[in-house]
């Protein structure tokens, strides 16, 4: 399990906007990198990622070499109902992760 | 007395060129080439105009390895005038694509941040798709000083 650290308020407003901000550690090797032995070291990135309220996507995003290491991504959403965020992450040899987080909305 | 001042009159002419290249530089904020490619792609037919996009970065990368970038767009994210996609191209990494970023009414507000690598100085380009179809765009230019992934070059 990659170490995540994912920002958010933990009660909002109805209809509010709130940032949300997810970062998790990965290498995000590009595929044009030589190694050590001088040979080019195999993609090793992180593909997809989304983050779904309560079962809607509300932000996905395609990610490429060009993201730096340890992809970090920044985005809002608007605040409907109490309820679970949840953030998924999917890259290359099979490199799957989710994390949920709760939400409180007034 | 003569050779210094012929050194003197080189390195003024030498100066010269480089401000003329420069400016010259900055009247071709139009994308070439691959980055064209990429774009037209991306609009799928449609007009590409500029405006509604900010892509902010700054114009000055110390380290390519890791560049904050930020996109946002002009729109009020209503059901019926929302953006619905953006995307980040650019002209000299090995491939164009940097991200793209899938939207919609319920991400409230059109702005989002990440950090990039870039391999050296050159163009970057924001489109974002609005829910009517139409694209629009923001080209920046940015100077790297430590490029990313020298290793590979």
């Amino acid at each position: 399990m990659a170490r995540t650290l994912i920002q958010l308020p933990a009660t909002a407003r109805r209809g509010e906007v709130i940032e949300v901000s997810a970062l998790i550690a990965h290498p995000m090797e590009t595929g044009y990198r030589p190694g050590a032995d001088g040979r080019v070291l195999p993609r090793d990135i992180v593909r997809r990622f989304a983050c779904r309220y309560n079962g809607e996507l509300v932000f996905a995003a395609e990610l490429h070499p060009a993201i730096a290491a340890n992809p970090y991504l920044a985005f809002h959403t608007v605040a409907t109902d109490s309820g679970t965020l949840e953030f998924e992450w999917t890259g290359d040899q099979g490199f799957r992760q989710v994390e949920r987080r709760p939400l409180q909305v007034t | 007395m003569a050779s210094s001042s012929r050194t003197r009159r080189l390195l003024l002419q030498a100066g010269a060129a480089v401000t003329a290249q420069v400016l010259m530089k900055a009247a071709w904020a139009q994308p070439t080439g691959e980055l064209a490619a990429a774009v037209a792609q991306f609009a799928g037919g449609q007009a590409v105009r500029p405006g509604r996009v900010r892509l902010e970065i700054s114009p000055l990368v110390d380290n390519g390895n890791v560049v904050p970038m930020r996109v946002r767009v002009d729109s009020a994210m209503t059901a019926s005038d929302h953006v619905s996609e953006i995307a980040v191209f650019n002209e000299k990494n090995p491939q164009r694509d940097v991200a793209r970023f899938t939207l919609g009414p319920r991400a409230g507000k059109p702005d989002v941040a990440t950090r990039i690598r870039l391999a050296t100085s050159q163009q970057l380009v924001a489109l974002a798709r609005m829910s009517d179809g139409s694209v629009w765009s923001d080209t920046v230019d940015v100077v790297v000083v430590l490029a990313a992934c020298i290793e590979g070059e």
